[in-house]
């Protein structure tokens, strides 16, 4: 098998950057470009070692840096692995991967470091997707939900909906297969009962999956409101650190601003908007659109009012336009810090989730904070009470739930117990699927794509 | 003159020998035969040739289908059993086209002498009364060479099929009584199985049973359910142009509490309970002390009551198979009503066999190690005479391709039932006797026992088994289902009173606005034939076509969902797994996996796929391996 490399930390600007080489020859490869002050020789160096030098592209010196040695088996992927820790920075990276690349490894495919870490017993596809979900889940709720789904807690789930359907099926198959052998008629009532409380649980799961998405890929937030109230302030207030280009003249964030900010256990992807205002001005007007949409597209929206200056037809537009669309929201009255000119109680009608901050006195974040866990319920979340499914489980529960519906459906408007049987049939498959009892190329492809290179 | 002596004569030559004339060798002796190999077919006794030792009916759940998918093929059991039928029911009408399920009663008498009439009138075709003690090997003592009969004989020949039914080993045991022999009494075959284990082959042991026949003039048949046969009688055989008769009745009765007390009261007697029979019996086809043991809440039993042919006085009694003594099968009987005063004209009896572990079969049914070597029927590890043809055709043709030097036939899951059962035997393999069911077919809506010509014929045709006319013939119907069809899209059809009022007698909404006439077939409610009056550009159309025109409107959307199952299997089956492949290099596997798929040697992902413990991870690595070295 070929040896590969890859950069094995975020191509971005930071303190180290780890180039990881797996193969036969990896160690081989590291020595070509690394020259340790400690060892005599990088091939020297036992498993389980590091040793500082100089990174090398022939005489020259690229960087110093950190090299640690793993000898096959006994590394993730269970070949001979060498890591190079070299300075961060992208342009320092790339050049000592390049190097890797010039002295014999390939650049590696994605998934390829755990693929070969499955193939090489080092781990087992559950074990391979759940490594996946920890790598990608950011926060202690995503990680606890990374953990649920190792611990079983959605097997023992799916396998109670799988094994009143695999009964029903015996029924039926029974029924069908033994005309002769007086066995009772199957009960359709019976049987649209039993798919009613298996759709309930498939909904339930593809319900819980949206609450983890939540978790791991963090919250839709729009903050809307006129200019001039404190958008750009409040969204550096979350952040954190300054963004936008906060300045008293309205209209000056005409682009839509996209970052993340921690929130608790919560991730914001927040957008800071223009206004929605009536303009005349087009580039004003484009904004407004995009606006706009990033409302409708949003799970959250924070409405920013400006406390103190009493409220315009802008503001009431603004508080309808959100509520029709139907959105969880947050009113965030800002500028406590000056004098409150409008009546509070006015905002009750638009929400229950009402805070007063000073965004440019980084007053009142846990405010937000605490109207957030009302909102998205995982105030008093327990980890033994949720179901979280990742994308290939989400995917085999709409199959199930989908043929649920459809042998439903079929049952209800007069069809052959046949049809309906094979409908069952497939849902139950494509539970048994998701609980590892059956495979199909497809789980395979999908899980491996989802792999980071690094990983 | 000593026996090394009379092996230096000539040798009569076959290309194809087949051991065994029941259901299966009498299939894989006509196919080979009339695919031009001169082929012999040897039995213990010429005068057991397609025998029905057991009920005598062909067809019932997914047996008929299979029997239905052997005439598309160009078998002959279809053909057979519809000359010689004397009653004809379609079982399951009510529960959807899938699961219909042909089953007829038959004259065994007449369907013996029809069958081997057929062979003895078959060029190609020498139908020999011998029993096989050997197969001969070449020197690598793998690849068939010859088989030899008891009395020394030997012939030379390419392939050997061994159809040996209950006959290899065959004990039969009733009470405390057990012996040496065949079913209804014809000898055993004795030796063969010791050539084939020294040969390394595993043989394993099970176990079936019949039930008593009992002569007519001491039923009460006042005393019981009579059950007609159908009115209006669908044939087997697709190239049937005359249609079976009803000629009898069978009649159903119920075993009792007192039944299952003289059952209960002598189960210490049965040579299963009493632990003298150690092989399997058929989980599908339990004996009444089986029924009554494992079901003790049930109060009753239903039993059918069938004529065994119309010149015998004989009536089988299905339900009722046991190897209790005599004495206390005559008593349990006794105590059924309608049966109070029955004559036991034979026995029922349980019967133990050999055969072989069906997974070191290739999906064409030769011996992985054993080239030229095949095995079709019980031998396999089946039970019932419709799963037997089904196999004996498939290893007739492939023994006859492989020959000739032509591709092998091997029909996937999605083709057919006669698929399904092959597939589940070589890869599942069975540790009971194997009986089919629709069940076990995940395609079922695609594989009705209506389409089996559409599905079939044309392979049946490309091997040759099939005349052009009969193919010519399915074209025309398939052409004219779909121009009808696609006639029926079209169609429109207006709101009208007469309509209406139609609508709401046959339980569905009456309709407001124009709506297409298949989009009315559609509704479970309806059909092809009851719309004709709306319909009055209809041309005149074979039932056959119209029942076809209906179901493929109707099942549209669902056989749309199968045929998206279908490719995705079809994706797998395509992945090819090396055959030189090493297991044991494939670290991440588990076990349990290597274990099987050493065994089995799947022939693609798709078979390993279906391996029982080998499970979904299991394949992800094999498919990342494969991946990885290609």
């Amino acid at each position: 098998m070929k040896d590969i490399c890859a950069v094995s930390t975020p191509l971005a600007e930071g303190g180290i950057s780890v180039i990881r080489i797996s193969g036969e020859n990896a160690i081989d490869i590291a020595a070509r470009i690394f020259k340790p002050f400690t060892y005599e020789s990088v091939e020297n160096m036992p498993g389980y070692t590091c040793a500082y030098g100089n990174i090398c592209d022939g005489d020259k010196i690229a960087d110093d840096g950190v090299l640690t040695v793993f000898r096959a088996p006994k590394s993730y992927t269970g070949e001979n692995v060498a890591e190079i820790s070299c300075h961060g920075g992208i342009f320092v990276t790339k050049k000592v991967l390049r190097l890797c690349i010039k002295n014999g490894a390939e650049l590696a495919e994605k998934g390829e470091f755990t693929k070969r870490a499955l193939l090489n017993g080092k781990m087992s596809l559950t074990q391979a997707e759940a490594v996946m979900d920890t790598i990608s889940a950011q926060g202690e709720y995503a990680l606890a939900s990374a953990n649920l789904t190792r611990e079983g807690r959605l097997f023992m789930s799916i396998s109670e909906v799988s094994k009143k359907l695999v009964k029903i099926l015996g029924e039926l198959a029974a029924w069908v297969d033994y005309p002769e052998e007086d066995l009772p008629e199957v009960e359709e009532n019976n049987l649209r009962n039993s798919l009613e409380s298996a759709i309930g649980v498939t909904g339930k799961i593809l319900a819980d999956y949206d609450n983890g998405m939540i978790l791991k890929n963090g919250i839709d937030t729009c903050i809307a409101g006129k200019p001039n109230v404190g958008k750009s302030t409040l969204m550096n207030m979350l952040l954190g650190y300054d963004r936008s280009i906060v300045t008293d003249v309205a209209g000056t964030t005409r682009d839509v601003i996209e970052e993340t900010a921690k929130m608790g256990e919560f991730f914001l992807k927040l957008s800071d908007t223009a206004g929605i205002r009536h303009t005349e001005d087009t580039v004003e007007k484009i904004g407004v659109e995009i606006a706009r949409k990033k409302l409708e597209n949003a799970m959250l929206v924070m409405e920013v009012f400006d406390t103190s200056r009493p409220l315009d037809n802008e503001d009431t537009e603004l508080l309808e336009y959100v509520k029709n669309l139907g959105k969880r929201t947050i009113i965030v009255l800002n500028k406590s810090d000056l004098e409150n000119k409008i009546d509070r109680e006015f905002f009750d009608a638009y929400s229950d989730n009402i805070v007063e901050i000073s965004a440019k006195n980084d007053e009142g974040r846990e405010c937000i904070q605490s109207a957030m866990e009302d909102l998205f319920g995982f105030g008093n979340y327990d980890a033994d009470s949720t179901i979280f499914a990742n994308e290939r489980q989400k995917s085999c529960a709409e199959k199930a739930d989908r043929y649920l519906k459809m042998a439903l459906e079929s049952l209800n408007m007069g069809e052959t117990l046949d049809a309906v049987t094979v409908m069952i049939d497939y849902a139950a498959n494509a539970l048994l699927e998701l609980t590892g009892e059956k495979a199909t190329e497809a789980v395979v492809d999908e899980v491996f794509s989802k792999f980071c290179v690094g990983k | 003159m000593k026996l090394e002596n009379l092996q230096n004569l000539k040798r009569e030559y076959f290309d194809v020998a087949v051991i065994g004339a029941g259901h299966a060798g009498c299939e894989a002796a006509l196919a080979a035969a009339r695919l031009g190999l001169k082929t012999a077919l040897f039995t213990i006794t010429l005068d057991g040739v397609a025998n029905m030792p057991c009920n005598p009916s062909i067809g019932g759940t997914a047996k008929g289908h299979l029997v239905r998918e052997i005439d598309a093929l160009g078998g002959e059991m279809g053909r057979a059993a519809d000359k010689t039928s004397i009653q004809s029911r379609m079982l399951n009408r009510g529960k959807g086209p899938a699961v219909h399920s042909l089953r007829a009663q038959i004259d065994r008498v007449a369907y013996h002498n029809l069958m081997k009439k057929t062979i003895e009138e078959t060029e190609n075709l020498y139908l020999k009364q011998a029993e096989i003690t050997e197969v001969l090997f070449e020197n690598d003592g793998k690849t068939v060479r010859g088989i030899k009969t008891k009395l020394g004989t030997e012939y030379d020949c390419k392939a050997a099929i061994i159809a040996s039914g209950t006959y290899l080993n065959g004990e039969v045991h009733v009470g405390a009584v057990s012996y040496p022999s065949g079913p209804d009494s014809v000898l055993p075959a004795q030796k063969l199985s010791d050539c084939l284990k020294e040969a390394g082959m595993t043989i394993r042991r099970f176990k079936t049973g019949t039930p008593a026949r009992v002569h007519k003039r001491s039923i009460d048949f006042d005393r019981l359910e009579v059950q007609y046969g159908d009115e209006n009688i669908t044939p087997f055989s697709f190239a049937n142009v005359q249609k079976p008769e009803n000629k009898v009745e069978c009649y159903v009765a119920y075993t009792n509490a007192e039944t299952h007390k003289v059952i209960m009261d002598n189960i210490h007697l049965s040579p299963i309970y009493s632990g003298r029979i150690h092989a399997i019996g058929p989980r599908y086809c339990p004996s009444i002390e089986d029924k009554i043991m494992r079901f003790s809440d049930k109060p009753r039993h239903q039993l059918f009551i069938e004529p065994m042919g119309l010149d015998t006085e004989e009536y089988y009694l299905q339900g009722m198979s046991s190897s209790l003594p005599e004495s206390v099968q005559l008593e349990f009987l006794h105590t059924i009503k309608g049966l109070e005063r029955v004559e036991i004209m034979r026995n029922a009896y349980a019967i133990e066999y050999d055969c072989c572990d069906p997974t070191e079969l290739l999906p064409t049914l030769e011996f992985k190690a054993f080239p030229g070597l095949y095995g079709a029927g019980q031998f396999n590890g089946t039970s019932g005479y419709e799963e037997a043809a089904a196999q004996g055709l498939v290893a007739g043709i492939n023994a006859s391709m492989k020959i000739l030097g032509r591709e092998p036939m091997v029909l996937d899951r999605a083709s057919s039932y006669i698929g399904t059962l092959i597939d589940d035997l070589c890869t599942k393999g069975c540790s009971d006797p194997y009986r089919m069911l629709t069940s076990r077919s995940e395609y079922r809506l695609l594989l009705r026992q209506d389409n089996a010509d559409i599905r079939l014929t044309p392979i049946g045709h490309k091997i040759g088994l099939i005349s052009d006319g009969r193919f010519e013939r399915l074209q025309e119907k398939i052409s004219q289902t779909e121009n009808e069809v696609k006639r029926l899209w079209k169609v429109n059809i207006a709101p009208s009173k007469e309509l209406n009022r139609y609508l709401e007698e046959q339980g569905t909404d009456p309709i407001n606005n124009g709506i297409k006439l298949a989009q009315l077939i559609r509704r479970p409610q309806l059909s092809y034939d009851g719309l004709a009056f709306i319909d009055p550009d209809r041309c005149e159309l074979s039932e056959e076509v119209r029942e076809q025109v209906d179901l493929q409107i109707k099942y549209e959307g669902y056989i749309k969902i199968q045929l998206e199952q279908v490719e995705a299997m079809r994706k797998l089956e395509a992945r090819k797994i090396p055959e030189d492949i090493d297991y044991d290099q494939i670290k991440s596997l588990r076990l349990e996996a290597t274990e099987k798929l050493k065994k089995i040697r799947p022939l693609s992902v798709g078979q390993a796929s279906r391996i029982s413990g080998v499970n979904p991870a299991d394949i992800n690595v094999l498919l990342v391996w494969l991946e990885q070295n290609k």
